[in-house]
């Protein structure tokens, strides 16, 4: 499974889930790892060598799932959450994944009849995700 | 390979490269002190092979007897038992003995050196001056050295050294001491980089067949430790750690590729079913068991990774990263359940629970064992991880065991604790030395019994069993939830806080939480109804306790349950009069599961205390339609920002100065986010519920909401309200909505009655349309509007007309008046009389209800004034400005108005209301003075600007009498001739009248009208006695300027004051036709006093240059203004200047004769000019001047015969 979350100030945009059952769960597990970012980025702010990298790689290990973060220059956090089975997921991998969706989010926000802050509901997003879940699951 | 049992926790390598000793025994004894302390001191940088960055070690070395067990026998890998270099100690000087003894010993030594292949040798040399000494005749001791490089060092002579005096502290020996030691260094790490090349050589070769079938993890495994293990001894932990990660790796992609179906077959032997769980063991650097059992290739996955990560542990530690140990310890009981999951291996359930709690509080112990307090609090980041882990896994065990269920374990969950505890082992002694409870004590007892578990569980979960406490952190976390809008926690969360507050018997907030679940679409219908229930259930309960509960009702915020979306004015305006019925409709959407019937639902109203009207702009958020629709709340648009434009503009010149964008709510946004409390949390809301007591109601009984849309219905009372709050009522339950936003006002007004005049578009007299004005000299028919408003009319009641004399009401038969209801629907028609007394005209009006319309018709005439105000079109007369009437022009029609203020007295009032109405004058008349020589004629011209048609008869001035029609626009002029006898009159008054009637009025109706107008000084002055004037003589010019009226008050210009007031003209003289020659000064200034009929008469000569009729010369005039008066100076047109005559008078005395052209260029001159402040002159308006001698001609004959012929000649 998969799981796939754009979040601004901590107030997600876009949350999708797949299997949907135990979503709940997951959302818990982002909200959480919204933290670990948050630590993440003031720690990458020392160092300046290190700010353009937006990937934060693995934020949260459980036994269960990996949780992997990104996070833009304007401080929009994504985060994916994979089966930790699913071992042919490596980094890059993921890091392709985050590449794409922060494309799509840039996309979704040049659109002028979005308004920002809202949950985005738009089919390009929607599909560029769900083409990643397929992907990945 | 030495056993470790003894060593103490904090492990320090004792393992050291070892060195053998050969030769003299005593000596190296002596000597073993100073060396092993001295080796050590300095660094030796370390060159590697490979491109591997040089390191700087510092050596040491356990130095050992040479024996020839020692040496490593082929095939063996050891390296930790290798003997990195062998040195042979010699004291020897003496040459004899050397080649007796020393010489071949040292032979047999090398001799077994070269047989195991060793090339790591060195011979020291040991002189003393003791020896010396008592040898005093011996060769020279270079000799000896020289004999030994000679006989055993070919061309390696750094193989053999010599020492001196090394038990002495003389600088010489020191100096030794330093060459010796370096080259000790030297050659140990020539060793290390040769023997661990090798090494190193040997292990890639090995770990290159890994694909062939006979290779085997274990076996590798102990080579690479082995290398691990001499970094470990050299200090180089780094190295050593990198070798453990290298097989953690190499075991991990074997694991992965097993799971991607390429599994090797030494794998197998870790795919064995888990039989032991007793978790990572840290205490010690080396677990030699788990390592014996590798060695063996009977270890299982666990034990692998066990020992795997107590090495690394171990390494860790060493080199002072602790955190890094949390971190990976997480990561490997991750790996391992993913790992164990991969390869199928078969666990007993609960049994990796158990391991992985025990890991984690063994690595937590070993962390805290290394670690002060303040720096375990300053990284609970690091351990908080771990906590967790092993919490969440004493959990399931919890649950799997039956601990915490309610009626404790059943038979099977204690055998499924049998078979857990079973796995565990029996505790193992090095663990055991210790009075702390370990994390094996600790899970034992928490499996044994639910009270221990209960302990242990709660220990590490602490806050979380009482209710109280779990409900502020639940509540907490609620908050953080609603404000980041993350639903499905924010459902949990508050599913969880409904569960506490119930055990807590928090009845409000409960009930509250309720509320909010009950219309939660994330929860199932189910659910929803359940929370549903337990609001109606509470509601429909009786207040049984009534000593214990005062407040029995429970106010609960309607917006959890409710959506208020519209609400909606019948009619729409929310404005009627009292009697009237306002309905207020509210649109409510339903978020519960199921209907509710409500016992009433109210809306407290406030009276707001402002003049009606003034609401109008209040009520912005209000639709045409009288709907009022409420923005669905979500915190999300609440704080959205609310842009306005901001646009300023320059005072001056209207010029864009700055544009910007503010934000209106800023106030909201920029407050502080953790002091603003939300609505949505109930507990805040609870306070915000109070009712407001006393206030008015809207009251709706016994209403049903049922999911989705609903619509309510009220009647409102009177009065400008604002609405408030609504609540329902259900039983002991009342939904409250605080505050209405945006702001809704009704308005139930009274009104005061009202008296209105109009004219009537429809004269039923003349049945002509006379178009939006009345006019005056006709009667006209005039509607009474009365609005009664709250006064109901009562029988006597009449209306009190002061009558006027210019503007009398007619007497007409019985009229009627006609009643209309508000909604201007014909109620009554009922008679209406009028009296009317000398002074007052009476009307008493039939009775009326309040809030109905009450209209009748009256006539009434407007005298047309005799006078008609001057226009400005016309040249001055001197009418008479009715006082009484105010009348002004309208340009576009050139009518006369005139306004003829009417005074009323109602009965519902004592003071007497002032009507205003306005009369046209249809007719525009203009009189003018023609000439034809000597003949006067006085030229009337009568305008109808109206729209009616008249017609006009009698019209008299002298005795003439002409009966023409007056169509529309069109002008009647009359004409007569004005002759007198004897002296001219100085002024004429003259009257002029006519009867006129609308064109198809019978005869009776003519009406007079009059005009009467004044002429000015027609007088023409003939010569005075004397004859006329002729050409080319001179004659004398009066300029008679008199002024006819005053100025009005206002005009400032006019007060220069000297005493007198006067006014400074200028005036000038011209003649454009060239008749005239203006001679001397053709022009001045003169001051006029302020007073009318002033004159004042200027002289001068002028000379005509052609004989007959010719006309005056012209003359005009100017305000003079000097350069003080202000520059800008508004036109007066209300100053009755005029500039009334002039006079010619003949002179035959020959005065100077000064040329036209002269007087043109003295003129000229004179215009030309220059002054400092220019004074200014400045035009009369149109009419202000009249020209008294404007058109008159005078006679001059022509010159002499002479004169004529010459013209005739030239």
């Amino acid at each position: 499974f998969l799981i796939c979350v754009a979040i601004r100030a901590n107030y997600p945009l876009y949350i999708r889930s797949v299997p949907t059952q135990g979503e709940l769960k997951f959302h818990y597990t982002v909200h959480t790892s919204l933290d670990v970012v948050e630590e993440k980025i003031s720690g990458v702010g020392k160092a300046l060598a290190d700010q353009r990298e937006l990937y934060l790689g693995l934020l949260y290990p459980t036994e269960d799932y990996k949780v992997y973060g990104y996070v833009t220059n304007s401080k929009v956090k994504f985060v994916i959450v994979v089966d930790s089975s699913n071992t042919s997921l490596r980094d890059n991998e993921i890091r392709s994944m985050f590449r794409k969706l922060h494309n799509s989010f840039t996309d979704v926000m040049c659109n002028p009849f979005y308004n920002p802050g809202d949950p985005i509901q738009s089919k390009a997003f929607d599909s560029i995700v769900s083409t990643m879940m397929v992907q990945a699951c | 390979m030495e056993p470790h049992e003894e060593k103490p926790i904090i492990y320090t390598m004792e393992n050291k490269p070892i060195v053998t000793c050969a030769g003299d025994q005593n000596l190296f004894t002596a000597l073993y002190g100073s060396l092993t302390q001295q080796l050590p001191r300095e660094p030796m940088e370390w060159r590697r092979s490979y491109g591997r960055a040089p390191k700087m070690i510092y050596l040491e070395a356990n130095f050992v007897q040479f024996k020839e067990e020692l040496l490593p026998k082929e095939g063996n890998k050891a390296l930790l038992t290798f003997p990195f270099l062998h040195i042979y100690w010699t004291d020897c000087c003496d040459t004899e003995v050397y080649k007796a003894s020393v010489k071949e010993d040292m032979q047999r030594w090398q001799a077994a050196l070269r047989l195991h292949g060793s090339v790591d040798w060195l011979i020291a040399v040991v002189e003393s001056d003791n020896k010396k000494k008592n040898k005093t005749n011996i060769l020279p001791r270079t000799s000896i050295v020289d004999k030994i490089r000679n006989d055993f060092c070919n061309k390696q002579s750094d193989r053999c050294v010599s020492l001196c005096d090394p038990l002495k502290e003389s600088s010489r020996s020191q100096e030794s001491w330093s060459s010796f030691l370096m080259k000790l260094r030297t050659l140990l790490l020539m060793s290390f980089t040769r023997n661990l090349g090798r090494f190193e050589d040997d292990m890639r070769t090995l770990r290159e067949k890994r694909t062939e079938p006979g290779w085997s993890f274990c076996d590798y495994f102990m080579v690479q430790e082995e290398l691990a293990f001499v970094f470990e001894m050299l200090q180089q932990f780094e190295e050593a750690l990198v070798q453990y990660d290298e097989l953690d790796a190499l075991f991990t992609q074997y694991v992965l590729n097993f799971g991607a179906g390429d599994g090797a077959n030494w794998l197998g032997s870790f795919c064995q079913p888990v039989r032991s769980w007793n978790g990572l063991l840290l205490r010690r650097p080396i677990d030699m068991e788990k390592r014996d059992l590798i060695q063996r290739g009977e270890a299982s996955l666990l034990d692998l990774r066990s020992y795997l990560f107590s090495r690394q542990c171990t390494l860790l530690i060493f080199l002072q990263r602790p955190w890094e140990v949390t971190a990976r310890a997480l990561e490997l009981l991750h790996n391992c359940v993913q790992e164990l999951r991969l390869l199928e291996v078969s666990v007993v359930s609960g049994a990796l629970d158990c391991w992985v709690f025990l890991s984690c509080l063994e690595v937590l112990h070993r962390i805290e064992g290394c670690c002060d307090r303040s720096q375990l609090e300053a990284n609970s980041s690091h351990t908080v991880g771990l906590w967790t882990y092993a919490t969440e896994k004493l959990r399931s065990l919890g649950d799997l065991c039956g601990l915490v269920s309610e009626n404790g374990p059943n038979s099977e969950d204690l055998n499924k604790t049998v078979d857990l505890l079973a796995g565990l082992g029996a505790e193992r002694p090095e663990t055991g030395n210790y009075d702390e409870i370990t994390p094996y004590k600790k899970l034992k007892e928490a499996l044994s019994s639910v009270e221990a578990f209960e302990k242990h569980y709660l220990v590490s979960v602490r806050s979380l069993g009482d209710p109280q406490s779990a409900e502020n952190f639940l509540l907490d976390s609620l908050k953080s939830y609603v404000s980041e809008s993350w639903s499905l926690p924010l459902t949990h969360t508050r599913k969880q806080i409904a569960e506490c507050q119930k055990q807590l018997q928090k009845m409000d907030e409960y009930l509250q939480t309720s509320a909010l679940l009950a219309s939660d679409t994330n929860l199932s219908d189910e659910e929803r109804r359940h929370f549903c229930q337990e609001i109606l259930t509470f509601a429909s309960q009786t207040a049984e306790g009534k000593g214990q509960q005062k407040d029995a009702r429970v106010a609960l915020s309607m917006s959890s349950v409710t959506r208020l979306q519209e609400l909606c004015f019948r009619p729409s305006s929310a404005l009627v009069h009292v009697s009237a019925a306002l309905l207020l409709e509210l649109r409510l959407c339903s978020l519960m599961p199921v209907p509710v019937t409500l016992e009433h639902i109210s809306a407290s109203i406030h009276f707001t205390e402002e003049q009606p009207g003034s609401t109008a702009q209040k009520r912005a958020a209000q639709n045409p339609d009288g709907t009022v629709t409420f923005p669905a709340a979500s915190p999300a648009s609440a704080s959205a920002l609310e842009l306005c434009e901001m646009l300023e503009h320059s005072p001056s010149d209207n010029t864009l100065s700055s544009a910007g964008l503010a934000c209106r709510n800023m106030h909201l946004l920029m407050r502080r986010n953790d002091s603003a409390t939300s609505l949505d949390t109930p507990n805040t809301a609870l306070t915000a519920l109070a009712l407001e007591d006393g206030a008015q109601m809207l009251r709706a009984s016994d209403v049903t909401l049922s999911p989705g849309n609903n619509s309510i219905v009220f009647t409102a009372p009177p009065g400008v309200y604002t609405l408030r709050q609504l609540c329902a009522t259900l039983g002991r339950v009342q939904l409250v909505l605080p505050h209405l936003y945006p702001v809704v006002q009704y308005e139930v007004y009274s009104q005061e009655p009202q008296l209105s005049i109009q004219p009537l578009t429809v004269s039923h007299l003349v049945c002509v349309v006379v178009s939006e004005h009345l006019l005056a000299g006709l009667p006209q028919q005039v509607k009474f509007t009365i609005l009664t408003g709250h006064y109901s009319v009562k029988k006597g009641d009449a209306l009190q007309l002061s009558n006027t004399d210019s503007m009398p009401v007619l007497h007409s038969s019985t009229r009627s008046a006609r009643i209309l209801s508000s909604s201007a629907e014909l109620v009554a028609e009922s008679a209406l009389s009028i009296q009317s007394s000398e002074k007052v005209t009476s009307i008493s009006l039939p009775v009326t209800p309040p809030y109905h319309t009450l209209e009748f018709l009256l006539d009434v005439l407007c005298h047309i004034p005799s006078c008609p105000a001057r226009m400005e079109s016309e040249r001055l007369t001197n009418g008479q400005i009715s006082h009484r009437t105010r009348s002004r022009t309208r340009f576009n029609s050139g009518m006369t108005l005139i306004d003829q203020k009417v005074s009323v007295d109602c009965p519902w009032s004592i003071y007497s209301t002032l009507v205003s109405l306005t009369f046209h004058v249809p007719f525009k008349v203009k009189h003018s003075l023609l000439s034809v020589g000597r003949r006067k004629f006085i030229q009337v011209c009568l305008q109808n600007v109206s729209d009616t048609n008249f017609r006009l008869t009698n019209q008299t001035l002298t005795e003439n009498q002409h009966t023409p029609s007056l169509e529309l626009q069109q002008c009647v002029f009359s004409v007569w001739e004005l002759r007198w006898s004897g002296v001219s009159p100085v002024s004429l008054h003259c009257e002029f009248s006519a009867s006129f009637a609308p064109a198809d009025a019978p005869d009776a109706a003519l009406k007079p009208y009059r005009y009467h107008f004044t002429l000015e000084r027609v007088s023409i002055r003939p010569a005075e006695g004397e004859q006329d004037c002729r050409t080319g003589a001179l004659c004398r010019l009066e300029v008679s300027l008199t002024r006819l009226s005053e100025p009005s008050d206002s005009d400032e210009e006019y007060s220069d004051t000297d005493g007198l007031r006067t006014t400074r003209l200028l005036y000038e003289v011209i003649d454009n036709n060239s008749n005239w020659a203006v001679c001397g000064k053709s022009s001045g200034v003169v001051s006029m006093p302020v007073a009318a009929m002033a004159t004042h008469k200027v002289h001068m000569e002028v000379m005509p240059l052609f004989a007959g009729h010719l006309p005056f010369p012209s003359i005009r005039l100017f305000k003079y203004l000097p350069h003080h008066a202000s520059p800008v100076i508004p036109p007066d047109t209300d100053s009755c200047l005029e500039n009334d005559s002039l006079s010619l008078d003949d002179q035959a005395e020959t005065a100077s004769l000064r040329s036209r052209g002269s007087v043109q260029s003295l003129g000229s001159g004179e215009s030309a000019q220059p002054r400092g402040p220019m004074p200014k002159r400045q035009a009369f308006g149109p009419g202000q001047v009249f020209n008294g001698t404007q058109g008159q001609q005078v006679l001059v004959l022509p010159a002499a015969d002479h004169h004529l012929m010459e013209v005739n000649v030239t």
